[in-house]
Formats: C-alpha cells, structure tokens, sequence
C-alpha cells in the first residue's frame, strides 16, 4: 500500500498482515510514515491511498468511511490526541459510544447505564471523573490525555487497536495503568497495532511480531527480540543492512 | 421606479387613515419623519451602516399594509387576591405622556426609522414605574400572519423609571408561508439606577424581511443586557444604537446568529460612550452554513469626555460552508486618552481535526458537525441570565443546527 500526504509520498509499499488476537509492533526512525500508516488505516481524510488495498475483517477498508471503519471495531489513540473546547467529555463519548450501538443496530444507551459504564471504564484507567466535565482534552496534561484516549477505548470496546505512541510523555506509574488497562480490555480476539520507541511498554504488551518501518516501507519483521535489540543498539545497524 | 416611490404614494394615500387609527403624539412626529425619508429613499449599499444590506429589493415587491388595531387587556389576576399590575400598553392608551420619549431616543435621520414612523399607527409601551420590578419577564410575541404578502411597522417604546427593573423578551414568529416584510422601531429609555435585561428571537421563515432598529439610552448606575437572536429567518437588518449619558452604567450587548441556505442577516451596532466611567461588553458569534451571509459591523464610539472607559467587542464567527460567506467589521473610534477598549473578529471555518478525531470515535460526520457548532455557540446561550430561556435556547440552537427548526418550534399553527 501506498500512501501520500500533502501531495507527498510518505508510504511507499506497506505490505502487512494482522491476524485476530496479535498484537504487532512497529517501531521506527522519526519521520518514517508510522503515524501517517495508522491515520490510513482509520480514515483520516487528510491522507491519500495512491495504490494497493486495505482489509479488515474480509471489508474493503478504504471503501468505508472513518466513522464506519470504527463502528467495525477499529480504534486509535493518538499520538497527539484533538482538543474539542465547548464539547464535554460526557457528551463526547454518549455520542460516540449511541453512534456505534446505532450503527450494530442497537438502542441507545439509558442515560443511567451509560453513565454507570463511564464509571466502571474510568476505574479502568483511573482518570479522574471531573476531567469528564471538562471540554474534550482541553486543560488535560500530557499524561491525562493518553489515559483519556485509552479510556475511549475502553468505552468503544475496538477489536482492532492502533496504539501511537500511547507510552510517551506517561511516568512509569501511569505507563504501567495504562498498559495494564488495555491488557485487561483485551479479548482473545483483540488485535493491536503498538507504535513506540520503547522497550518498556512492551514489557506489559508484549508483541507477537515487531516491525521496523523505515522511510516508508517495512524493512525488517521479527519476534520480540528485535524491539530488545532495537531498544539496545537503535537503528544504524538495519539501515546498514539496507545499504 | 426605485422602491420608495411606491412608499411615497402610500403615505400620501393613507396618511390620513393612518393620522385617524394613530394618536396625538405619533401624529406629531409623523410628517416630519415622512420628509426625511422622501429626502433621503432607502439607504444605498453606498451608505456606511447600509453597506451589507440592499434595502432597496427587500422593499421593492407591493406589500399590503396592516393597520390593525392593538388592544391590550389589563392583565388577569392568576388566582383571587392576587392584583397583578399592568406594565404593557398600547401606546395609545398611554398612562404617561410620551411626548418627551417618543421618536426622541431614535436616530431621526435614519430613513427607515424615518419610515417607520411615518407609518405605524400604534405600538406598545412598556413602562415600569420608579423602583418597581415586574414579578415575572415580559414576553412580547409577534405573529406575522396574513393571506397576502403583508407589511407591519411595529413600534414599542420601554421606559424604566429610576431604580426600575424589567426582563423584556420580544419573539418573532411567522404564523403563515407568506412574505412578510416588518419595520420595527425600539425606543429604551433607561433613567438612572435602572436594569434591563432584554431578548429579541427572531424564529421566522425564509419569507421574511425584518428590518429593526433599536436605540437604548441609559443614565447613570444603569445595567443594560440586550440579546439579539437570529434562529431562523430570510433577510434581516438589525441595528442597534445604545447612548451611555451617564456615569457608571453598563451594556452588554450579545448576538447569536445562526444561517444556512440563503438567508441572511446584517448586525450593526453602535455603543456611543458620552461619559467617564462606563463599561461596555459585545460579543456577537455567527455560524453561517449554505450559501447564506452574515454580516456584522460594530462601532465603540467614546468620546472625548468618556475619561475611563472600559470597552471589549468580539465578533467571532464560524463559516460551515464553503459557499458561505462572512462580513466582519469591528470599529473602535476613541476620543479620549485614559480608557480601556479592546476589539477583535475572527472568522474561522470547521475544525477538521476535531472531526476526524470525532469520527474515528465513530460519530458520524453530520452529528459531529452539529457538535462542534453547537459547542461554538454555546459561549454566547451561556451568557444568557434567564435560566428557563437559557435552557431553552440550548435546545433550540441544537435542533436549529439539526435543521429542526424549519418551523417555530412552539407555533401552534406550524403543527
Ligand atoms: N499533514 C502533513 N503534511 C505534510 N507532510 C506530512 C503531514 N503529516 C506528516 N507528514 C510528513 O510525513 C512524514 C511521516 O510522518 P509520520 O507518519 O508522522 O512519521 P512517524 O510517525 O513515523 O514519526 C514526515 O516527513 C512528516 O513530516
Ligand atoms: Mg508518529
């Protein structure tokens, strides 16, 4: 698959397969076209697919719309999660969360159950409930907007996760919550796509397969042990290989 | 033929009927007004204050005129003992002279006040006396209905004694899918230490032309808050002027437009700081969709004896569309050295980001849409004192930006 942006070729022939219940890591120099992947993947409008096909769960991807590719169960957490003032966050998610049970066809929630599952879900992550009242990530911390995004994703119950560097700008006592958080939201059927630099959040979701993505294009694909050796000798010496 | 000939024939016709149905202190201004505006025909787009708006076309097509009478019963004790007083009249049955007010608080100049008063026949005084406040917000509903396109001239002149009070809450409404073009002429005179708190919501249909003027002139220790809400409507002009003549008084003035398709409407604002020591607040939010126009020109005006005056305006604005279009010009013209003004605009269009952040959570595009306008709008309901109107209006911009609201929401004859 590729990918342009801005008139520009970012993904230059992407060829990749997730099987239901894996989780994947991608791992790769800055710049390389990791966001812009998950941004194709879910649908943002801003980027173009110039070539080749994405698939999910036997659907044409790129034929559906953004909101239709999450009502199939597709969920990311920004790197850089969207400030939305005047929006609260209650309303925010009864919105998304009423948009997906409509979509699958089912009744919106009771204003009492849903709010009883924001409660459940926030425990989950441990966010606090005022952040709810407040606009959509306005006034949020660094940390406190990447619970929020996996907050979300616990109220939306994906079953395909893009997770864009979830770990950065997270302690090591927030890290381990929210690793831990999207651990216990996990089904047998849930996969994932884990972009990080780090070695320490896939202590806690550890990967089937690691993928380094460099300049566009997948150049090397392991198990675990790459993002250990990645994490210990950087990226020189697969650039090197390339050469 | 430019339109105001046809308006020029009609005063010379019906004058005189007009002279019979009316009373002694609109008669006297009556003639007067009509030369100033058979001197000056309706403004050209050439006309600084004129300039979004073609008042020519609007008054161009034949307008029957309605020169129905106003009665206004005295109002009705809810239960026994209960004497509920009359604050609302028409202005023919006056309890006061209103020769000292009346057509005095208004820019005589501008022809279409000029017009206005030339033609109407009776209007509504809303007059509270020294020191009382009215128990509950008076509410002014007007019906436009007719079979033929029809024209009304409205007239109301609210006068606030010393230390009176008054929430006042004047609704437009279209009882009928028929052009109706309305001139209305608001006279406030808020004598010191008095506190207004008023609403206009205009709820019509894409038929209607308003044309209002408003002028406000308050004393000292004086609070006014003025909200002009468009929801739905055709063409409309608002104007609206405030005199702040005495010391330690306060405006706020407020405005919420919501357009889409062809509509339009043109806000123009004046707040004319004569003394020290006042404050004034404006802040007026569109969000123009379709292929409508909204237009919003403000001048903060303070004078050379206005030492200490605290002055901010904004104007901000959301285009949904591509094909809408915004006109913004917020004017600060400062005569004096030791004040504090402030004025901005912004016209922005639909965060896309946050849409797309929206729809990968799964809401849909439109829902997502209506979200973020609403959210945009919210800042000025939330100014809204009223608690009920307040709620209510939530309600409202929400269905309006649903395109619920094609039709009034509360009209009995919309069902
Ligand atoms: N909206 C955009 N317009 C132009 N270039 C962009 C845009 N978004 C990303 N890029 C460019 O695409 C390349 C890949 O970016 P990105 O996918 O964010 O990399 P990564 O997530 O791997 O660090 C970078 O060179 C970046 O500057
Ligand atoms: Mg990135």
């Amino acid at each position: 698959m590729h990918a342009t942006v801005g008139g520009k070729e970012i993904l230059k022939g992407v060829d990749l397969t997730i099987k239901d219940g894996e989780i994947h890591a991608l791992m790769g120099t800055n710049g390389a076209g990791k966001s812009t992947l998950s941004n194709v993947i879910v649908g943002n409008p801003a980027y173009e697919v110039t070539e080749g096909s994405i698939t999910f769960n036997g659907q044409d991807l790129l034929a559906m719309k953004t909101e239709e590719r999450a009502h199939a169960g597709i969920f990311m957490s920004f790197q850089a999660p969207i400030e939305i003032p005047g929006v609260s966050m209650t309303n925010f998610m009864r919105a998304a969360v009423n948009a997906r049970r409509q979509a699958l066809g089912k009744e919106p929630l009771k204003s009492t159950d849903f709010l009883k599952i924001m409660r459940e879900k926030r425990k989950l992550v441990e966010i606090d409930q005022k952040l709810m009242n407040r606009s959509v990530n306005e006034g949020f911390s660094g940390g406190e907007r990447k619970r929020n995004e996996i907050f979300q994703m616990a109220m939306l119950e994906p079953t395909f996760c893009i997770l864009d560097e979830t770990d950065s700008g997270l302690d090591v006592d927030a890290l381990r919550i929210v690793a831990e958080g999207f651990n216990k939201l996990r089904t047998e059927e849930t996969s994932a796509m884990v972009i990080t630099h780090y070695q320490r959040l896939l202590d806690y979701i550890k990967p089937d397969v690691v993928h380094v993505l460099i300049d566009g294009k997948i150049v090397k694909t392991g198990g675990p042990e790459l993002a250990l050796k990645i994490e210990n000798e950087g990226f020189d010496w697969i650039k090197a290989e390339l050469a | 033929m430019k339109s105001e000939q046809q308006y020029i024939e009609l005063y010379n016709e019906a004058g005189a009927l007009i002279k019979q149905k009316s009373c002694p202190v609109m008669n006297a201004v009556r003639d007067e007004a009509f030369r100033v505006f058979e001197a000056k025909g309706f403004p050209s787009k050439k006309v600084e204050r004129y300039k979004y708006t073609d008042v020519d076309a609007a008054f161009a097509p034949n307008y029957g005129i309605s020169l129905n009478p106003i009665e206004i019963k005295a109002p009705q004790p809810c239960k026994e003992g209960d004497a509920r007083k009359q604050y609302v009249f028409s202005l023919k049955n006056a309890p006061i002279d209103l020769a000292p007010y009346y057509n005095n608080v208004a820019d005589k100049a501008d022809a279409l006040t000029a017009l206005n008063t030339a033609l109407v026949h009776d209007g509504l005084l809303i007059y509270v006396p020294k020191n009382e406040c009215p128990a509950d917000p008076i509410q002014i509903d007007n019906w436009l209905q007719g079979t033929a396109a029809t024209m009304m001239n409205r007239r109301v002149l609210v006068i606030l004694e010393q230390g009176a009070q008054a929430t006042i809450i004047i609704n437009d409404h279209a009882a009928d899918k028929q052009r109706f073009l309305t001139t209305q002429v608001v006279e406030v005179v808020c004598k010191d230490n008095s506190h207004l708190d008023m609403y206009e919501i205009e709820e019509t249909t894409p038929l209607c032309s308003r044309f209002s003027n408003v002028y406000i002139r308050e004393g000292r220790d004086c609070s006014v808050k003025h909200n002009s809400i468009t929801l739905f409507n055709g063409q409309t002009r608002n104007l609206c002027d405030v005199y702040l003549t005495g010391e330690n008084s306060e405006v706020t003035l407020n405005g919420c437009v919501i357009t889409d398709k062809n509509q339009r409407v043109d806000n123009n604002t004046l707040i004319d700081h004569q003394v020290s020591n006042c404050n004034s607040n404006e802040l007026y939010k569109y969000v123009v969709d379709g292929q409508s126009v909204g237009a919003f020109a403000g001048k903060i005006l303070v004078e050379k004896d206005a030492q200490k005056t605290t002055s901010q305006e904004t104007n901000s604005n959301l285009c949904a569309s591509s094909d809408a279009r915004m006109f913004t010009q917020p004017m600060l013209e400062i005569y004096a050295d030791d004040v504090k003004c402030a004025h901005g605009s912004t016209v922005g269009v639909m965060d896309e980001t946050a849409l797309f952040y929206m729809r990968q959570r799964g809401i849909p595009e439109d829902e997502a849409r209506t979200l973020l306008k609403n959210a945009f709008m919210g800042q000025v309901i939330d100014q809204i004192q009223l608690r009920p109107l307040r709620d209510k209006l939530y309600v409202k911009v929400e269905k309006r930006f649903r395109g619920e609201l094609d039709k009034c929401e509360d009209c009995r004859l919309c069902k």
